[in-house]
């Protein structure tokens, strides 16, 4: 019995097992490798830590990567600050009924390619774009302005990107909430914002938490939407890594670059998680 | 006598579905009034409209003499206890009972010394750093009384909080609900589909029924003298006959009943023979081979069909000879009856006293209203033809 059941999950975990080691494990191994890894002057390559120090020496590098991960910090919040009351709209305030309809809305952009919704916003903030035509129309603008390449328009493209996975846990945990304990909390004398910051925000952090993890690594990690929308302007560090590899053809300071961005993302979350005093096993659950 | 509650022809409507139908009472300070009803009755809805959590559609509500029309729950002197008690998860004891006090912007000493007393009033002290889900049901009952007393709201309301108890912490509570009542002076205001609950701890009882208020009383009242059908069917477990009235004069009637026995009985409103009536009689108003020199006595065979032992609460089950109505009667377990077997003929008696009789659901009748009225209370909405049409 024993011997079967060990089998059952060997034949299960199998794939599992092998798909993380083939194309996680080992291409990591080997970027770590290739990043402590330096051709000297005669064209040899030997270990050392130049790919790292050329990192902080050159300013260029380690200020687009604070502000990458600064943006990305605001990226997370304002998603919060837009996502929270809308679950809180879809699971406690709509009709039950409409409920689900909501969430394939919601669903419905994420059918089409991070790409082609790219497309569309350039096309609606772009100079020709459709906005500029019907401000120009309306008489509010003399000029069209350039709404495309500002952090500003950056930032709404990768919050628009990454509403959904800060909704649908938020969601998940709210639907959770009992309605009483919102209702004890009115009856007991509380105002909105308490309820707000007292019960709901309390109830929802596990929910709140994974979104936000999700939502940081995902901004953290994208390259398309900086690079579309913020332009040459953008410094998103992913542009940095994409030079090195394919630009300068230097895979080494690229794995280098890589992997600073790989211990910055599991830092923040850290501090994340114990700042709000949490652990990761709830958070995932 | 200082009213703290009072309802008046208060309304609810939902789409086309009347939850409460033009209700009217008034609570004496420091009461404790029960609304009992079945699940469906719409008490639950009146509840929420005293607490402010739902907006009546006609009617007002006043607490201490003060309209509470507009004013949103939180603004509101009563406080509410809900059925599953909403017990915060994410706090401690002491800061759940704190919350209240916190929101009013009480300073922190008087905080700390308020919780810790109302903490001893309920039995419970030491028990600020614990966890919700450290306590048992009966604790979290007491914790979730202690978060709203500790606010001295002028009406405490509670939502069935004893529905999700066992049976044996149930009976505790009921207990220790009316002494703690007792002890505070707060009035309460209990709504429960367990008519035990209802009768052993209040001073008063509105038995509700589709919306509107059947009848208002004391338990006492409400058991021996019900107004209406639905209230003796209700309150009690009751033995049923259908039947029809021989003679009468004003006080007693002789009923022929549907299996062919004739009974006297007294009964409460004017009656013409021919009438067709409904009687009811409770189970412990039948007496097991009564004495022969009893008068009064309407006497008649059973056949046991069953023993249905609850302890103190033991019954016989049984049907009158040559008929096949069913009988509860009461069973002392006084080891004088412990001779009756199953299949056994016993001869039963009842006062004429005892028994209730109502005229036919389906046929006009006056109920009398001079049992509420003297005591100050009036049970408004109560029109038995127009909740008979709303039943057809």
């Amino acid at each position: 019995m024993t011997s079967h059941k060990r089998w059952g999950l060997f034949f299960f975990l199998a794939p599992v097992v092998l798909w993380l080691f083939v194309m996680i494990v080992l291409p990591h191994i080997d970027l770590l490798v290739m990043s402590f890894r330096f051709e000297n002057d005669e064209g040899q390559m030997q270990w050392s830590l130049n790919n790292y120090l050329a990192f902080f020496e050159e300013p260029i590098y380690w200020l687009t990567f604070v502000r990458t991960a600064i943006y990305s910090i605001l990226v997370t919040f304002l998603t919060f600050v837009i996502a929270l009351p809308l679950a809180f709209y879809i699971t406690k305030v709509v009709n039950p009924k409409y409920q689900g309809f909501l969430l394939v809305l919601l669903l419905l952009p994420f059918w089409v390619s991070e790409l082609v919704r790219v497309y569309g916003w350039m096309i609606l903030l772009r100079e020709s774009g459709v906005i500029n035509h019907f401000l120009l129309k309306a008489g509010i603008l003399r000029q069209p302005i350039e709404m495309l390449y500002r952090d500003s328009t950056m930032i709404l493209g990768l919050v628009y990107t990454s509403m959904l996975f800060m909704v649908v846990p938020i969601v998940s945990v709210l639907d959770s909430l009992d309605n009483s304990l919102i209702e004890a909390a009115y009856d007991l004398g509380a105002n909105m914002w308490t309820i707000l910051f007292k019960i709901i925000i309390p109830h929802a952090s596990p929910g709140i938490m994974s979104g936000s993890i999700v939502v940081f690594m995902l901004t953290l990690g994208n390259y398309l939407t900086p690079n579309l929308m913020g332009g040459k302007n953008s410094l998103w560090f992913t542009e940095q890594i994409y030079n090195q590899f394919i630009a300068s053809f230097n895979w080494n300071q690229g794995s280098a670059f890589g992997f600073l961005l790989l211990v910055l993302s599991s830092i923040v979350v850290w501090l994340g998680l114990k700042l709000t005093r949490q652990n990761l096993k709830k958070v995932v659950q | 006598m200082q009213i703290d509650l009072a309802v008046k022809d208060v309304s609810k409507t939902f789409d086309d579905f009347v939850a409460v139908d033009n209700i009217s009472f008034e609570v004496a300070d420091g009461s404790f009034f029960s609304i009992l009803g079945p699940s469906g009755c719409g008490k639950t809805t009146l509840l929420r409209m005293i607490a402010g959590l739902t907006e009546p559609s006609a009617g007002t509500i006043e607490i201490r003499g003060k309209s509470m029309h507009g004013i949103p729950p939180n603004k509101r002197p009563v406080n509410l206890i809900f059925q599953h008690l909403a017990l915060f998860p994410m706090m401690n004891v002491g800061e759940n009972i704190a919350f209240g006090l916190c929101r009013r912007g009480d300073d922190k000493a008087t905080i700390k010394n308020k919780v810790k007393t109302i903490l001893e009033r309920v039995e419970l002290t030491g028990f600020d750093d614990k966890k919700v889900d450290q306590l048992s049901g009966g604790q979290k009952q007491r914790v979730a009384i202690a978060r709203c007393l500790v606010l001295e709201p002028a009406v405490l309301l509670l939502d069935e909080p004893l529905g999700a108890l066992d049976l044996k912490l149930r009976e505790q509570m009921k207990v220790e609900l009316k002494k703690l009542q007792a002890k505070v002076g707060t009035t309460f205001v209990y709504i429960t589909h367990d008519q035990s609950e209802a009768l052993v701890m209040s001073d008063h009882v509105a038995v509700m029924n589709q919306g509107i208020f059947e009848q208002i009383d004391t338990p006492q009242n409400l058991y021996n003298s019900p107004d209406t059908p639905f209230v003796a069917q209700f309150v009690g477990d009751n033995n049923t006959w259908s039947g029809q009235i021989r003679h009468c004069d004003q006080k007693t009637a002789e009923v022929e009943t549907t299996d062919d026995r004739v009974f006297r009985t007294k009964i409460r409103q004017q009656l013409q023979p021919g009438d067709e009536v409904d009687l009811f009689l409770r189970p412990e108003a039948m007496l097991i081979q009564p004495d022969a020199n009893l008068a009064n006595l309407n006497r008649f065979e059973v056949i046991v069909k069953d023993l249905l032992f609850d302890g103190a609460n033991s019954r016989l089950l049984a049907n009158p000879l040559d008929a096949d109505t069913e009988l509860l009667i009461a069973l002392p377990q006084t080891h004088q009856y412990d001779y009756i077997q199953k299949n056994d003929k016993v001869e039963i008696g009842w006062d004429e006293q005892s028994g209730i009789c109502f005229p036919r659901e389906g046929q006009g009748s006056k109920v009398p209203g001079s049992a509420l009225s003297s005591l100050g209370l009036r049970p408004s909405g109560f029109d038995p033809t127009r909740r008979r049409g709303k039943q057809g």
